[in-house]
């Protein structure tokens, strides 16, 4: 059973709806007689239709348009920022408050044991019922949230412990009270800080990948995506709002936006990209979750064999040398005449 | 009225006419209301740096367009042709009476300012400079935010020219912010809010959000001056806000309270 289908998983689901019919009817005694006098093998029916939604599965999953993917990574059943704390780290204690002013629950973080290390780890955190999605602010963090997230990195640099961090959200607050609580100037500081912390920083891309509000708690060491999140300057409906003043072509500019997690890591700006079970996380999140464990693991191992000079200045050449540029032989200092 | 073309202008703050020459005579800002205008990259040195003294670095560096984002080269060069220039921020050396700075000017004319790869370059090459060479780095910020042509690439110019700032935080070499209209988004929430001293000129648009992204604000009573500079001032986000005409001898007595030359080398030079 899928629960919550997107609109291309309704296939799917339809099938699923006949394999169940199809199972009642192999436990009903009396069905079951009935589909025998018709000449029917009932378990080789249920066997020859989930053949079919496996095939159908992995040649809908195989072949998602940048749009489906937005709605994976926004898919409510997906594992979020604390199901994968429960799942892949222990002894778990959650600090709150920015000492400033408020705890933003859109932030999530505190102290854990990750194997045999002792870790700070933090992330967004969505939810999926109405109350608490009005209390995680749908995953969008405020000035506070950031404030937090700087003060569990600074945690993390003076104990020594390697940083590991999970992204999801869909953008940084941007009400009123977030401007007058200085949302920009926090998410600055975030950003500069984070390339200073002299310990590894292992950044994972759950779910949304929101602009900045997402870049900054994830200026990490080595930055890896679940296959079916995303990454993106700006929500898709903002661009088509801002290029064709039309929210509704939303997944066309997620087309031009290229913002799966395949594209991040052709542009080689993350490192890897995790595979999640056919149909997603949200199918599987143990399965999951143990993928993810693996891939951190494996990296921290990495950073921790690295100088913190190493590590500080693999961090800065990393982030330094993004983008795509031309650049000509003609070297300048010409003067600009001042009129 | 048959007035001829380029003589007069209608003010966008007091909707006045005013002489043309009137505006260039008062650093473009309107005498009447205060309003200040837009200045071209030239306009912008001649009222800021001292006369000659700017060169410019890394003018060769140029757009590409790595995802094929539709017309999104047709743009560039469009604005390429427009401005003359090869994207939204030039960068260069320069003197404020006589003391040496590494400068860096926005133009808004250039695709609304965008930050995209060329702009995150130029402006990490400008800090770096600036770092190797122990001399102060103004940036004139002018920006709608990242430039979304460019996809994730622009995003990450958010922390490549944070991790510039965090270069010369580190080396105690001084970093001066001059917000100027606009500078919201992605470029607000990096390097623009990272200054040692952050300066805004008067009216500028200065925020977060950009209002066609989305305003979330439902219900809430906006206040008139909400993203401008008087707005970020109130808010404890800015310094000062700076006129033009007092901008230049502003700076002046902000390089000199810098000067990076460590007491003791100067006296050794004495």
């Amino acid at each position: 059973m899928l629960n919550n289908p997107l609109d291309f998983e309704k296939p799917i689901a339809e099938l699923d709806d006949l394999i169940d019919e199809l199972k009642k009817v192999g436990r009903d005694p009396n069905e079951r007689q009935d589909a025998v006098n018709n000449g029917i093998d009932v378990e080789a029916e249920i066997g020859r239709f989930e053949a079919a939604r496996q095939q159908m599965a992995r040649q809908i999953y195989s072949n998602l348009t940048p749009w489906n993917e937005v709605q994976m990574a926004r898919h409510t059943d997906r594992p979020y920022t604390l199901d994968y704390i429960g799942m892949i780290f222990d002894d778990f204690v959650e600090l709150h408050g920015d000492r400033t002013n408020a705890d933003d629950p859109a932030i999530v973080g505190g102290t854990a044991r990750f194997g045999s290390d002792a870790v700070v780890v933090m992330g967004h955190q969505k939810a999926r019922d109405l109350k608490g999605r009005q209390m995680r602010n749908f995953g969008s963090a405020r000035p506070a949230g950031f404030r937090k997230a700087l003060r569990l990195m600074k945690l993390a640099e003076k104990f020594r412990k390697p940083l590991i961090v999970f992204v999801d959200t869909p953008a940084a607050e941007a009400n009123l009270m977030a401007e007058e609580d200085g949302i920009s100037e926090t998410i600055a500081l975030c950003l500069r800080e984070m390339v200073l912390i002299s310990v590894p920083i292992v950044v994972s891309v759950i779910g949304e990948g929101g602009s900045g509000g997402a870049l900054g708690i994830a200026v990490g060491d080595r930055v890896l995506m679940l296959e079916h999140s995303v990454y993106s300057v700006i929500p898709p409906e903002g661009c088509a709002a801002i290029l064709w003043n039309d929210r509704n072509r939303a997944a066309e500019a997620a087309g031009a936006l290229k913002l799966t997690a395949k594209h991040a890591l052709d542009f080689g700006l993350v490192d890897e990209v995790l595979e999640e079970p056919l149909g997603g996380a949200q199918r599987d999140p143990t399965a999951m979750a143990g993928i993810l464990k693996q891939a951190i693991t494996r990296n921290l191992k990495d950073l921790k064999s690295l100088s913190t000079e190493g590590l500080l200045s693999n961090r800065y050449d990393r982030f330094r040398n993004m983008g795509r540029w031309a650049e000509s032989e003609t070297v300048t200092c010409a003067p600009v005449p001042i009129s | 009225m048959n007035v001829p073309e380029g003589l007069v202008s209608k003010c966008p703050g007091c909707k006045e006419i005013t002489f043309n020459k009137e505006l260039e005579r008062n650093f473009n800002v309107c005498p009447k209301c205060g309003f200040h205008h837009r200045l071209a990259l030239t306009e912008r040195l001649a009222l800021t740096v001292d006369e000659g003294s700017f060169l410019e670095i890394n003018g060769e560096v140029s757009s590409q367009d790595p995802l094929g984002f539709p017309d999104y080269s047709t743009k560039l060069q469009r604005d390429m042709a427009k401005t003359n220039l090869r994207d939204g921020i030039t960068t260069g050396c320069a003197t404020i009476e006589g003391k040496p700075l590494i400068l860096g000017i926005a133009d808004f004319n250039f695709m609304g300012g965008s930050m995209g790869s060329v702009a995150g370059e130029k402006i990490v090459r400008a800090m770096e400079t600036g770092e190797r060479e122990r001399k102060p780095v103004v940036l004139f910020t002018a920006s709608g935010g990242a430039r979304m042509q460019e996809g994730l690439f622009s995003l990450m110019q958010m922390a490549k020219t944070s991790a510039g700032a965090a270069k010369l935080d580190r080396a105690g070499v001084p970093y001066i912010v001059v917000l100027t209209h606009p500078t919201t988004a992605g470029v607000y929430a990096s390097y623009a809010s990272l200054g040692d001293v952050i300066l805004a000129e008067p009216g500028a648009t200065v925020g977060f959000a950009g209002l066609r992204v989305g305003n979330q604000n439902m219900g809430v009573k906006l206040p008139d001056d909400f993203q401008t500079s008087e707005f970020q001032f109130r808010c404890g986000m800015v310094d000062r806000i700076v006129p033009r005409k007092e901008m230049r001898a502003t700076l002046a007595k902000l390089l000199t309270f810098f000067d990076v030359t460590p007491a003791e080398v100067r006296a050794d030079a004495q």
